[in-house]
């Protein structure tokens, strides 16, 4: 008989483990844990498991070999990776092997709590997906003509120099109520993975969107600002986030996937 | 290496010379000393020669008349008297049928000579007698044993003519035509000595030649090959036991000092490129040590700020435990911040680059440490180039750049005033080495660039190769004229390799040219909207050709130049001071600004230099490429 859990953390601190855990009985989430990958794979042969959150630097398989073995055995449960050496180039390598986040650490108890909601929802959403009936939309894809960074942010070439940058269905479905939603100032600069968007929740909780690509941000779809509920209707053509001019496109673009695939 | 003195004495290069040399001399010498002396030889026997005949004629002519008048005595005592003469040997007459009748040695008188002896053999050596001879002929020299002189014997015969057969004593027939012959022998022992002497005055000659020849020789070669080279050796080892400042001066404009200056120059450039090796180790260990402290670090605080930032939320009604908490928050999360403002400074290696005007970040700099300007009464001059052009860059780096420097100036001037000088310009550099190839085509337009290999960080051009025995990848290159290629299998360089796009298989190989250098086949890779890279197929040499980067010209930098008239860095600090941790500010400083620079720079693929007079000022070069 398979246990079944919540959340498998998989961190060689003790510490990290302990916090997760404590939140787990906070929200009421089974959490198993493992301090090596070997543990880890064995548990994920034994057990069921919704979500898996795991370090980068790990002894002996870091994260990223711990994914491609996932990947190589067939099991498709959603990762969130973590670490201590919180660089873009981590967070941008974490998303493009197919994890569907990444909390740098340290953390603060809201920021993994946003995290692991919006991770146990997407295990949700992507389970009803796999259970649903032909016509029943659970969540909409995003239009074939666009590419999209891991699930949540997609962007569309306008071929005029300028990209459009937004949130995919699937990742505002993930957050409960939109309430407000925090866009970065024209003539930002951002970078490839890093936060561009933050939405709030009904409980208060920070939601980071990271964005798809480099660039200078030129213009805001401040509609969004006074009616949030745009994005959830439309998301893909009124309910843009930002437009944006790209620094390293050509470079980028590789790690990004066609929406096409999905269809 | 112990130096020359281990070379050992035959082996030296003067020896060798003064060998060669002497040799040549003793040669030209010996030959001509052969012939002076042969000549000189010649010369004295054929005056002794001379004299022997002119001897043997008077004496014949004066014992005429005592033959005619057969006055034995007579005849006997002329001959007597004038070989008393101490050079003249012996003086004989024989007959016709070869008995001594006169001699000046009595007891010879009556002997008989064979016809066989040397004073016969002139006349006797062929069957039929002789009867004239040439004064040559009848001349010999002998010895009569081995240890006794040298002696010329010549020969005169007494014909017969009319007064001999009607002489009263009818001692002579008329028929006969030789009646005896006079033998004069002279010693040539003077004649000889003469020789001998001259032999050893050539001789003489020859070894004082060849000895002062050797001595000159010796000595030039000591100052001009010698000294220089025993300055060189003791240079090399220098370098070898890791002194690179160690120059070599004063060995004038010859062969050997253009040598030396080839080699202050080389150990220049060993220096730059050891010291930029430096550079990138420290950089990399302290990225490593960054990455370390990181993760450890960031462990712990996870810990910390997890549990601490759930109790502020579960303690939301006891306001005096919040404001506690909220420390505790507040200054772990500035813990956060200082952690990834380090790993920020260990990971330069990916700036994230926009279209930057370097003027406009000038500018920028300039109000930012204003007040401190102001307050050290600096002036500040900005030469800027308005028509600079925009470069790729990450404008923040390239801000914390210029603020580094300008503080770091600040700080040489003092609080005494003085003026810095940024000023920007642009200039020119040779493409080669520096331009990066980003796309390549096969004739049927495969994209042949692999982002999977990378060679020094950027992605390779990936072409199929095969030799007669194997097949493989071969992955060039990616920057013009660098020749960094990385070959998948092993090739023999006198193989004819054949170069493939690894898609379609289609060869690559020009057949309508040949490399300039070797001789040997060309690949031709298509570059897009950039015309062709060419380059040798066979590997043997690092051509490489690509006309249209060749046209355009050099690459183009910005350069931007900060000089300022503060209290300079002394030479032994120059080396220094782009090392992390390297301050001569004390407490001051940490020693990481300057390092900062210089990875930053290298980052962006720039250079910079910096040269500096103690008590004059100090200037930085700056240069970055416009892509």
């Amino acid at each position: 008989m398979k246990n079944e859990f919540d959340i498998l953390i998989v961190d060689d601190e003790q510490v990290v483990i302990d916090s997760v855990v404590k939140m787990g009985k906070i929200y009421n989430y089974k959490v198993d844990s493992a301090d090596n990958p070997f543990v880890a794979l064995t548990k994920i042969k034994e057990n069921s498991y919704r979500l898996i959150i795991c370090d980068i630097m790990l002894p002996s398989m870091n994260g990223f070999q711990f994914i491609d073995e996932l990947q190589r055995q067939g099991i498709d449960i959603p990762i969130v990776m973590t670490t201590g050496y919180s660089t873009i180039d981590n967070a941008i390598q974490s998303i493009y092997k197919g994890a569907i986040d990444f909390v740098p650490k340290p953390f603060t108890f809201d920021e993994l709590t946003a995290t692991l909601k919006r991770a146990m929802k997407y295990s949700e959403l992507i389970n009803l997906k796999n259970k649903a009936q032909h016509k029943q939309i659970i969540y909409v894809s995003c239009p074939s003509k666009y590419f999209r960074f891991g699930y949540s942010c997609w962007v569309k070439d306008e071929f005029n120099g300028t990209i459009l940058i937004g949130a995919t269905n699937l990742y505002l479905k993930t957050i409960d109520n939109i309430r407000k939603i925090e866009m970065p100032s024209v003539g930002e600069k951002v970078n490839q993975a890093e936060t561009f968007a933050k939405f709030e929740d009904d409980e208060g909780l920070i939601h980071n969107l990271h964005s798809a690509l480099s660039g200078r941000i030129v213009e805001i779809n401040e509609k969004l600002l006074t009616n949030v509920s745009i994005l959830e209707k439309d998301p893909y053509f009124e309910g843009w986030i930002c437009r944006l001019i790209p620094s390293e496109y050509e470079n980028e673009k590789r790690l990004l996937i066609p929406c096409s695939s999905d269809r | 290496m112990n130096g020359l003195n281990e070379i050992r004495f035959f082996q030296k290069i003067a020896l060798k010379l003064i060998l060669v040399v002497s040799l040549t001399v003793i040669i030209i010498i010996g030959i001509y000393s052969y012939i002076k002396i042969k000549s000189q030889t010649d010369v004295l026997l054929a005056e002794v020669e001379r004299h022997a005949n002119q001897l043997s004629e008077t004496v014949k002519n004066s014992t005429r008349y005592g033959m005619l008048l057969n006055q034995r005595e007579y005849v006997d005592e002329i001959i007597k008297t004038i070989g008393k003469d101490p050079a003249i040997d012996n003086i004989r007459i024989y007959n016709k049928e070869g008995e001594i009748i006169y001699s000046t040695n009595p007891s010879d008188v009556g002997k008989m000579l064979d016809k066989k002896a040397e004073s016969c053999y002139a006349c006797h050596a062929e069957n039929k007698p002789l009867e004239k001879l040439s004064s040559k002929e009848r001349t010999r020299i002998f010895r009569l044993n081995e240890n006794s002189p040298r002696i010329m014997g010549i020969v005169n015969p007494i014909y017969n003519e009319s007064s001999c057969w009607e002489a009263d004593c009818h001692a002579h027939p008329k028929d006969a035509t030789v009646l005896g012959v006079l033998d004069v022998t002279i010693s040539l022992a003077e004649v000889d000595k003469q020789i001998k002497k001259n032999e050893l005055q050539e001789l003489l000659f020859a070894i004082i030649s060849i000895a002062s020849i050797g001595i000159i020789i010796g000595l030039f070669v000591k100052r001009w090959v010698d000294k220089p080279v025993r300055e060189l050796v003791k240079a090399t080892n220098q370098v070898a036991a890791g002194n690179l400042n160690y120059e070599i001066n004063g060995l004038g404009n010859d062969e050997l000092g253009y040598l030396a200056k080839s080699f202050n120059n080389m150990t220049k450039k060993l220096q730059e490129v050891q010291q930029q090796l430096l550079q990138s180790d420290k950089m990399a260990l302290l990225g490593k040590l960054a990455a370390g402290v990181a993760h450890e670090i960031n462990n712990p605080l996870t810990g910390v700020l997890t549990y601490s930032s759930y109790l502020l939320k579960r303690t939301k009604d006891n306001p005096e435990l919040q404001e506690d908490l909220n420390v505790i928050v507040r200054e772990t999360l500035r813990s956060r911040e200082i952690v990834k403002s380090l790993l920020d400074f260990s990971r330069q290696s990916t700036p994230k680059k926009s279209y930057v005007d370097v003027n406009e970040v000038i500018n920028r700099a300039d109000t930012i440490v204003h007040n401190q300007l102001n307050i050290n009464k600096i002036k500040l001059i900005k030469e800027l180039d308005e028509t600079l052009p925009k470069i790729t860059a990450d404008a923040n780096q390239i801000q914390q750049v210029i603020l580094n420097l300008l503080l770091n100036a600040i700080d040489a001037i003092g609080p005494d005033g003085g003026t810095i000088t940024i000023k920007t310009s642009q200039t020119t550099l040779q493409p080669k080495g520096i331009v990066h190839i980003k796309a390549a085509l096969c004739p049927k337009n495969h994209n042949l660039i692999d982002n999977e290999h990378k060679i020094a960080g950027l992605p390779s051009i990936k072409l199929k190769m095969k030799t007669n025995t194997s097949e493989g990848f071969l992955f060039l290159d990616p920057v013009y004229g660098r020749t960094n290629h990385y070959f998948g299998i092993p090739i023999d360089k006198n193989e004819i390799i054949k170069l493939t796009c690894p898609v379609c298989d289609l060869s690559l190989i020009d057949k309508t040219e040949k490399c300039p250098v070797c001789g040997g086949p060309i690949y031709k890779i298509e570059i897009p909207t950039q015309g062709y890279i060419e380059g040798c197929a066979s590997f043997k040499d690092d051509w490489q050709r690509w006309k249209k980067v060749d046209e355009g010209g050099n690459k183009k930098f910005v350069e931007i130049q900060i000089t300022d008239t503060g209290c300079g860095i002394p030479q032994e600090y120059i080396d220094k001071i782009f090392e992390p941790f390297f301050t001569t500010k004390g407490q001051k400083g940490t020693g990481l600004g300057l390092s900062v620079v210089w990875g930053i720079i290298d980052n962006h693929n720039g250079t910079i230099s910096v040269k500096s007079e103690v008590g004059k000022g100090t200037a930085f070069s700056i240069k970055l490429p416009v892509e």
